[in-house]
């Protein structure tokens, strides 16, 4: 100890000095699980680690591992490394002594002392257990060998090591029984199945997951199962286990005889107990804690499956970490009087293929409870609700589970429900909307970008707004990224109360010329209008041109006329009359064009000189795979496209952008065809082409997806033997969709023609501003692949015309205005008094 | 291009006509103040403040009809008559500009 009076502590001895020194508090949790680690982690993140000293007591030699994810793992479709929670370092990181592999014995709750079965001896302040569950085997003859060893071949499905066990065990087997159809056994059972093992499932109750499903939902699962190949035996127990050093085969109570050479028993859990037995702590069914989790010792808690609280013991996850919060605050004084009083569990989970959610009760309990069901067995969907007192106190929804956020938070909270109780089920088309609207309270923020409230929307209908535009004027909802607009309009609508003027501008493509697109399109042919300014004074009331509608024309002449549009740079967007987009302190961007995302050595030097040259404030890679050099002064952008000598990447307008692509089949292990240069082709064939808003591309090629083109306007998927998926309407922007598969095409240039069809039908028909996502819900996925792949109006040739018209028409802007300004001072600045770039450097 | 900061009895030149491409807006330096002179496809002449109120945009870079001026950067409106802002932001200073001889002549 003579060392403590030193300057500098001698390595070895600095963790017992610090013992010794240490004035934290001592906690140790026993059990390194789900709720044992999580609770560590709430501690620390309360600040806990400057209070405690932590000792972490584990009973498996591992980190800490996410549990439910062992039937990923079994099935094939996780890698054990990919559920570890937490591992060795992270214990290490965080200064928790980490007692792996090190089973805890007995407490002494006297002398306040863990004793371990490695001999050591653990003083604590607080203790915590933690010791979760253990599979239950049912008694059976033969199932256990002379030693009270599992005999051969059979495993519980509880921990890594016996998932490790049998997905070793899948390489040799051939027929395994699973005993238990709950959640865990309809999992090893679809798991094994899904490695070639013929399976028998074999449950003791009448149906499947008797404890969460009604008989009827089970028997629907039921049917789902079998239709999988998976054989159910129901309402039966196994007697024996045949089998002498190895499992053979079990013995059912009838007499039957199922051989096998694997056993999987996942015939329920037991919670761990016996440390708190053994430490005379009050255990009834689980260690018996109060509001507060704790046992009938002052000093120690329990937590997770091992505890049971107001007579509820838990199996699922959640209430355990709801557990471990309470605990958490009340043990570092955060809220010392935080109270646990029990959770309303409900789960989402897939069960051997099947959605399946439930919350609360299954069936009615009381004669005045409702009780809707929908059963459609040949779909194998079961839906149903147990209302009391006007509140939901129970859901199953098996085979169909889009309705679950809504059921769960009117469960949780005891939202009140729709008068007509099938809307809590199905989506009715009447007025299905109006329900929400009323219900959002007046300050819950509309739009975003401009912070607009339900209330404002509200107050401006009140103050005499009688349409949405002039709401939207008004108030501004909808003008930044024009994702809330259909909820605005539902707003605007029912604060109206019928009381709104028919909107007619609502329907016309620019707000200054009064007609909808298509008979605009046929007015422009018809008076062979090729400029904006001719489109204004031949349609416009009074001739009158608007700011607001220019660029949405421009766009539609160039895409009628192609190269033969007269332009006007008055009536393009600042972006497009420069090429680049605008920034916040009126500098630009320039993202040069780089196809599918393949660049080279050669242009990133030139991309690294041009952006030292002109002293770029930051240089950014793109979520659409390209560079882009931001800060730009408008008077550098000719110059720097001289120097870049690069065509334009598009990245600034309502057009068609970019294509991500992944590696493809070139590099990648698992690519099943050459995306990149696919991704290449559409690029080259569609750069520049405008349209109503921009367009973003993906290809990849597998369905694993690097290259995310399942949320494109377009996006490509190949699926092996020279087909590709083509996907539209995906988003990842403002809103999230994911893309309609409008077909899958055999070879590239099926692709091709298929995506440029379609690209073109969009140009046609959809609304200013009006992205993919929107467009195709609006027109039906079923019209669209009518249209384009059956042609079932003629249009198609009419549509390949159109859009070769505008490939040919195209033209790099970069190399165009570089050589000669289109208008005098087209590059000057606007704002003469302020140096650029106003923007950080970095 | 000249920009020729010359006061005159009722103004100042801030360059030529053609400066200022039909429909379009060019900024310029007047008696030490950065303005915004646009030329309408009808002929007429407006000027104002060259930053917009709301965010400081470039509104020389913004697009326009007969009524109003737009800012680039988050499309709020300006009238020509009297600057106010037709969405609610601060109004936009407006100034007198007219052609004399080809040159374009601003009062401040």
């Amino acid at each position: 100890m003579t060392a403590i009076l030193g300057a500098r502590l001698a390595g070895a001895s600095t963790l017992h000095l610090d013992e010794e020194l240490d004035p934290r508090g001592r906690l140790v949790v026993v059990g390194n699980g789900m709720a044992g680690a999580r609770f560590v982690e709430e501690v620390l993140e309360r600040g806990g680690g400057e209070q405690f000293r932590i000792t972490v007591f584990g009973d498996e030699p591992h980190g800490n591992y996410n549990r439910i994810m062992l039937s990923p793992v079994l099935a094939g479709e996780s890698h054990e490394d990919d559920i570890v929670l937490n591992s060795h370092d992270w214990y290490a990181d965080n200064g928790i002594d980490l007692r792996a592999g090190v089973r805890v014995q007995r407490i002494d709750t006297a002398a306040k002392q863990v004793h371990a079965a490695d001999g050591s001896v653990t003083a604590y302040d607080h203790l915590v257990l933690a010791t979760g569950s253990y599979s239950f085997i049912p008694p059976m003859n033969g199932v256990r060998t002379a030693d009270g060893e599992l005999l051969g071949g059979v495993y519980g499905f509880r921990t890594i090591d016996e998932t490790r066990a049998m997905l070793e065990a899948t390489g040799r087997c051939t027929r395994a029984v699973v005993m238990g159809g709950g959640l865990l056994g309809l999992e090893a059972a679809r798991a094994l199945q899904g490695h070639g093992l013929q399976v028998e499932l074999v449950h003791a109750m009448p149906w499947l997951m008797n404890a969460q499903l009604s008989r009827e939902a089970g028997s629907i699962l039921e049917r789902s199962v079998e239709a999988l190949g998976i054989t159910v035996h129901l309402d039966v127990l196994a007697t024996e286990v045949l089998g002498t050093g190895h499992v053979e085969g079990v013995v059912l109570e009838d007499g039957r005889r199922l051989d096998c050479d694997l056993l999987v028993v996942a015939a329920g859990v037991r919670p761990h107990t016996d440390v708190a037995v053994r430490s005379g702590l009050e255990v009834e069914r689980a260690i018996v804690v109060d509001d507060q989790l704790r046992t009938d010792d002052a000093d120690v808690y329990a937590i997770g499956e091992c505890a049971q609280h107001r007579g509820s013991v838990y199996g699922l996850v959640a209430p355990a970490w709801e557990h471990a919060k309470v605990l958490a605050d009340v043990l570092t004084g955060t809220d010392p009087d935080a109270e646990y009083t029990g959770s309303r569990t409900a789960t989402k989970l897939k069960v051997a293929g099947v959605d399946v959610a439930t919350m609360g009760t299954s069936t009615p309990e009381r004669d005045d409870d409702e009780f809707l069901v929908i059963s459609e067995p040949k779909r194998g969907v079961h839906l149903s609700v147990v209302i009391r007192d006007d509140r939901l106190v129970g859901a199953t929804l098996l085979g169909d589970t889009r309705k679950v956020a809504f059921l769960t938070q009117a469960f949780d909270r005891g939202a009140p429900l729709p008068e007509e109780r099938i809307r809590l089920l199905v989506d009715l088309s009447d007025g299905a909307e109006e329900v929400g609207v009323a219900e959002m309270p007046a300050d819950s923020q509309v739009c975003n970008c401009n912070g607009v409230s339900k209330g404002d929307i509200c107050g401006a209908v009140a103050s005499g707004c009688g349409s949405v535009g002039e709401v939207m004027d008004r108030t501004r909802a909808g003008k930044g990224c024009g994702s809330c607009k259909s909820l605005v309009k539902q707003i605007v609508e029912w604060a109206a109360d019928g009381d709104l003027a028919e909107d007619p501008a609502a329907s016309w493509y620019v707000p200054g010329v009064p007609m909808p697109k298509p008979e605009l399109i046929r007015a422009i042919r018809e008076h062979d209008l090729r400029s904006v300014s001719a489109v204004f004074a031949k349609l416009a009331p009074d001739g009158k041109d608007d700011a607001r509608s220019k660029m949405g024309l421009t766009s539609l002449l160039k895409m009628i006329w192609g190269s033969d549009h007269v332009p006007e740079k008055d009536a393009e967007f600042i972006n497009d009359r420069v090429h680049g987009n605008i920034q916040r302190d009126g500098t630009f961007s320039v993202v040069p064009q780089m196809k599918g995302g393949v660049t080279t050595p050669a242009q990133l030097r030139r991309i690294a000189d041009v952006a030292e040259k002109y002293e770029v404030p930051m240089v950014k890679v793109t979520g659409g795979q390209r560079i882009d050099l931001l800060g730009v002064r408008k008077e550098d952008l000719p110059a720097m496209w001289n120097d870049l000598g690069m065509p334009s990447g598009y990245a600034y307008g309502k057009s068609f952008r970019t294509v991500k692509t992944c590696v493809g089949s070139d590099f990648c292990r698992f690519g099943l065809d050459d995306s990149t240069q696919l991704g290449i082709d559409l690029e080259t064939r569609f750069q520049g082409i405008e349209s109503p808003a921009k367009m973003k591309l993906a290809v990849v090629g597998c369905p694993r997806n690097c290259a995310e083109a399942y949320v494109k306007d377009v996006g490509v998927v190949a699926v092996g033997g020279g087909k590709w998926e083509v996907y539209v309407g995906g988003a990842a922007g403002a809103s999230v969709r994911k893309g309609d598969l409008l077909a899958t095409v055999e070879g590239r240039d099926a692709v091709m023609t298929l995506a440029g069809r379609f690209m073109q039908y969009y140009r046609e028909n959809a609304n200013w501003l009006e992205r993919t996502y929107d467009f195709v819900p609006r027109i039906g996925l079923e019209k669209i692949k009518q249209l384009l792949l059956e042609d079932s109006e003629g249009i198609c040739a009419d549509l390949d015309a159109g859009m070769q018209r505008s490939i040919d028409a195209y033209r790099d802007p970069w190399g165009q205005d570089a050589e000669e300004p289109a208008t005098p001072g087209q590059f000057r600045t606007s704002l003469p008094l302020v140096e650029l770039p106003a923007v950080p450097v970095r | 291009m000249s920009v020729t900061d010359v006061a005159t009895a009722t103004g100042v030149v801030v360059g030529r006509v053609e400066d200022v491409p039909p429909g379009e807006g060019r900024a310029f330096v007047a008696g030490g103040e950065q303005v915004a002179v646009f030329r309408l496809r009808d002929g007429s002449l407006h000027a104002t403040q060259a930053a917009c109120p709301h965010a400081g945009g470039p509104l020389a870079d913004g697009q326009s009809d007969v009524d109003v001026l737009v800012c680039p950067l988050h499309q709020y409106a300006y009238r020509w008559s009297d600057g106010a802002s037709t969405s609610g932001a601060a109004p936009v200073r407006v100034f007198p500009v007219r052609e004399v001889d080809g040159d374009l002549v601003v009062t401040l």
